[in-house]
């Protein structure tokens, strides 16, 4: 049981939680993630761990409304407990002085990006980050990216907000522009996919950070496999982050729709029930 | 007292007089009461055996015929002190049969379930010889330890005076849980930090509830809190908190019970196809996240074609519990003959009695996925038995050219699981062998780092309960003498 020290909402569907976490607070670092459980049903969900406060033994968590076990979790508020909490897991993000590095991230990858666009800076790298939606309502973390980053660039498909376009427009203007030494992506994993196929065209290494289910997050079960350079990794131990111009994209998309049909339909129960986080 | 004394107590030498020998081993094997097929293959939570009654549990008990030579004791892995607790159920003393078990087993009522009972005590046992059924001994096992826990009477082990001395068990399976019984029992401060928010390991995320109920495994685990024994769940040992970290909050030995907890997958075309997966994932859905009640947050595929690759006990649990979540078809797919099932005989009987199908003699080669890359078929290879070879097995070899596929919407992948790399990597030092289990000294089950002792599948691979328990006995057992030495020099 985590007790969750303060709520604050970033946008109506992006929550920002401290939550009191002494050990991992102490062993984590930028890159990794926590697993996450509401409730004795409920299911369990990897967030990135965004800052933690080692002194005041809290993690940070910016967590985006998705689907049931998220919405469970943005239902609670500030005093509440978390029932079940665990990590640091997965491999830590490889942090040097790169360069020029261009974050592009889109939907669910905005708030895993956050900790990582903080650490590259500190380390004296230039970031450019690109924040990419559909429309203007779903752009999130604009605030605090522009914070940690030497210059934001907003995208959104249908021109209502920044400069009207894809992730991909974004990340090949900042490309023409000048040199990139290194491209981080996180998001959908159709974003990832086409984001990965330009750098490679312009030999630019590139590192996604791969989003896909997970049921335990410590190696255990195989639901998180992914293909890299032919072989079969777990995202959870051997990951999260890749080198994305080896990742099997298209693998991973027919993966993550692999539980898509029973996850609307539990997600039709809980707004019908109305009484979301209630257990 | 030694075996021989014991068993010339009175109350045994009149017990075996009372019959002949002969009149014993010529009844015949008391039958465990089972759920009905057709009813239990659509129950996954009601456990199939269902107990014997103490009637039936002293009829079984006349069978055997206390020898002088018990063979059966050298096929237990723990030594169990068999004739006595099967001589005790005979004359009715029921509890004292469950203090005898106690002796030596940690997890009575978890054994007699789950001990692969047709390769150890009961193989070993004279009526075998003799052409006749093995006396049942790992039913009357589980009826003792069952009466003692349903009487009320459940003894929680008298506990020495605490000694301040902290020890800290990494992982809540059957080693981790029987050494933190030992060791609190003399007197030691223990705690178990487990990964997962359940305790219990295999046992609760993996053995299915129709199988060994979660409430059994939980009366135990509730004992060993009695006894002081310290729980601490979603505790990463390596991630959350280091070896290391430990040692500086003073805690002056270390048990590793960390498990074989990582799949193996076969590296055929499409097995990363939706609908495949591993029984790891399956079990640990269906088990631990409790996903096929409607009040779960957390999904399983239900296939009404499901393939199960494999033939150990995984393998038979994950394929029961494929039928009982609605499958029409659900089918074992082993490379070899059903002689050389690694399974229980007891689950592969139930399985069959089920509907269960028997694919033997076959090996998939590659899976085929629709445009959503659902898993639709399965390719298999059709194997036949060759020449046996230096060991005298017989491996299966492929028949040329002869292939089959079958459609399928579920595959779960049951092939083994190699150790839990989480430790071996975090902790310097530490030596591994080449499948990456820990080495450890046989006898003393301690590592090259003194302070850290370790045992069950994360030294053996993926091994038995019994044998996990067994390990985690003797580490406490010669980690209390490593200590007091160390204490007394
Ligand atoms: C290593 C890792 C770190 C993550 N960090 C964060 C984080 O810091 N903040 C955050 O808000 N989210 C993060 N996510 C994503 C988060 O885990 C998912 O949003 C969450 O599991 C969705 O669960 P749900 O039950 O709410 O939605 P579901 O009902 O499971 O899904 C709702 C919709 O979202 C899609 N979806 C589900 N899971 C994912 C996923 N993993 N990636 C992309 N789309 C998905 C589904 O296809 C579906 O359409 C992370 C994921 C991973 C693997
Ligand atoms: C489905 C299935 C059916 C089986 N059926 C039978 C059977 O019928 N009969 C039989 O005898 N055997 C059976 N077995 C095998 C038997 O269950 C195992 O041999 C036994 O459980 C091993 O015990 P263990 O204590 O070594 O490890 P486990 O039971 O695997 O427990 C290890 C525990 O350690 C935890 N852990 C791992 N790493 C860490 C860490 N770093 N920090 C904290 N915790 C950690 C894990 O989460 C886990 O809970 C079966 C196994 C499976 C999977
Ligand atoms: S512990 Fe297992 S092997 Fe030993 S007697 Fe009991 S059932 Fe037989
Ligand atoms: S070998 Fe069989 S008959 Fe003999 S003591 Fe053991 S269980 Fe009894
Ligand atoms: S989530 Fe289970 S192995 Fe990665």
């Amino acid at each position: 049981m985590n007790k969750i020290i303060s709520k604050e909402y970033f946008s109506a569907n992006v929550v920002k939680f401290e939550v009191e976490a002494p050990l991992i607070a102490k062993s984590r670092k930028a890159g990794h993630f926590v697993m996450v459980k509401v409730g004795e049903k409920g299911e369990r969900i990897p967030l990135t761990i965004a800052d933690a406060d080692i002194r005041r033994g809290t993690i940070t968590l910016v967590v985006q409304k998705a689907g049931v076990s998220s919405t469970r979790l943005c239902a609670l508020n500030e005093g509440d407990f978390i029932t079940d909490l665990v990590g640091p897991l997965g491999k830590a993000t490889h942090i040097e002085n790169f360069g020029t590095v261009v974050c592009a991230c889109g939907g669910v990858g905005t708030a895993p990006m956050l900790p990582i666009v903080n650490a590259l800076k500190a380390a004296g790298n230039r970031v450019i980050t690109i924040i990419a939606a559909r429309t203007r309502e779903l752009i999130i973390l604009e605030e605090q990216m522009k914070e940690y980053s030497d210059e934001l660039i907003v995208m959104t498909d249908d021109g209502s907000y920044g400069t009207k376009g894809l992730v991909t427009n974004g990340v090949e203007s900042v490309i023409k522009r000048e040199k990139v030494n290194m491209c981080v992506t996180i998001g959908p994993a159709v974003m990832m996919k086409f984001v990965s196929i330009l750098t490679k065209k312009y030999d630019i290494p590139t590192v996604a950070s791969l989003n896909t289910i997970m049921v335990d997050g410590t190696g255990m079960c195989g639901a998180c496999r992914v293909s890299v350079g032919g072989k079969t990794k777990f995202v959870c131990v051997d990951g999260p982050e890749f080198d994305a111009h080896e990742v099997d994209f298209d693998e991973m998309l027919m993966r993550l729709g692999g539980y898509r049909d029973i996850e609307r339909e539990e997600l039709e129960k809980l707004e019908c029930a109305s009484g979301a986080g209630k257990r | 007292m030694d075996y021989n004394q014991e068993r010339a107590q009175s109350w045994r030498a009149d017990l075996r007089s009372a019959m002949k020998a002969k009149e014993r081993t010529d009844l015949s094997r008391v039958h465990m009461p089972e759920l009905d097929p057709e009813y239990r293959s659509h129950t996954r939570l009601e456990e199939v055996n269902r107990g014997l009654t103490p009637e039936m549990a002293m009829a079984e008990a006349r069978r055997c015929i206390d020898c002088a030579n018990p063979t059966c004791m050298d096929g237990c892995p723990v030594s169990i002190y068999i004739p006595k607790f099967v001589k005790q159920i005979e004359i009715g003393d029921f509890l004292g049969a469950a203090k005898t078990l106690k002796e030596t087993s940690a997890l009575p009522a978890v054994c007699g379930r789950v001990c692969p009972q047709e390769k150890q005590c009961e193989a070993n046992c004279i009526h075998v010889k003799m052409k006749k059924e093995a006396v049942a001994i790992g039913h009357l096992e589980r009826f003792a330890a069952d009466y003692e826990r349903e009487s009320g009477n459940i003894s929680v082990p008298e506990v020495a005076a605490p000694n301040h001395i902290k020890i800290a068990v990494v992982g809540s399976g059957p080693a981790g849980l029987s050494f933190a019984g030992d060791m609190a029992k003399m007197g030691y401060e223990v705690t178990v930090f487990e990964a997962l928010h359940q305790i219990g390991g295999v046992l609760k995320y993996g053995i299915p509830e129709f199988r060994l109920p979660n409430a059994i495994v939980d009366v135990e685990i509730e004992n060993l809190k009695l006894m002081g024994v310290n729980f601490i769940t979603n505790c990463i040992i390596g991630k959350t908190i280091s070896i290391d970290d430990l040692k500086s909050d003073g805690f002056e030995g270390v048990f590793v019970a960390s498990g074989a907890g990582l799949p193996r997958f076969m590296d055929i075309r499409g097995e990363n196809l939706v609908g495949v997966m591993s029984s790891n994932e399956y079990l640990t859905r269906v088990n631990l996240m409790d996903a096929a009640n409607p009040d779960s947050d957390t999904p399983v595929l239900i296939g009404k074609h499901v393939a199960v690759i494999g033939g150990g006990n995984t393998a038979m649990d994950s394929v029961r519990t494929a039928k009982r979540l609605g499958a029409t078809r659900a089918m074992i797919i082993y490379r070899r003959s059903e002689e050389e099932m690694p399974a229980r005989l007891e689950e592969v009987k139930h399985a069959k009695e089920e509907g269960i199908e028997f694919m033997t003699l076959r090996n998939p080669v590659k899976y085929i996925g629709n445009e959503q890359g659902r898993v639709t078929h399965v390719v298999l290879q059709v194997m036949e038995l060759g020449t046996p070879d230096a060991s005298g097995r017989r491996s299966p070899v492929e028949v040329p050219g002869a292939t089959e596929t079958i459609e399928v919407d579920e595959v779960v992948v049951s092939v083994g699981v190699s150790p839990n790399p989480l430790i071996p990597q975090s902790v310097t030092g530490l030596e591994v062998t080449k499948w990456g289990t820990i080495l450890v000294n046989n006898e003393s089950m301690q590592t090259h780092i003194p302070m850290i002792f370790a045992g069950g599948d994360i030294v053996r691979g993926g091994a038995t309960v019994i044998l996990a328990m067994g390990d985690g006995r003797k580490a406490a057992a010669s980690m209390d003498s490593w200590i007091q030495n160390r204490k007394n020099s």
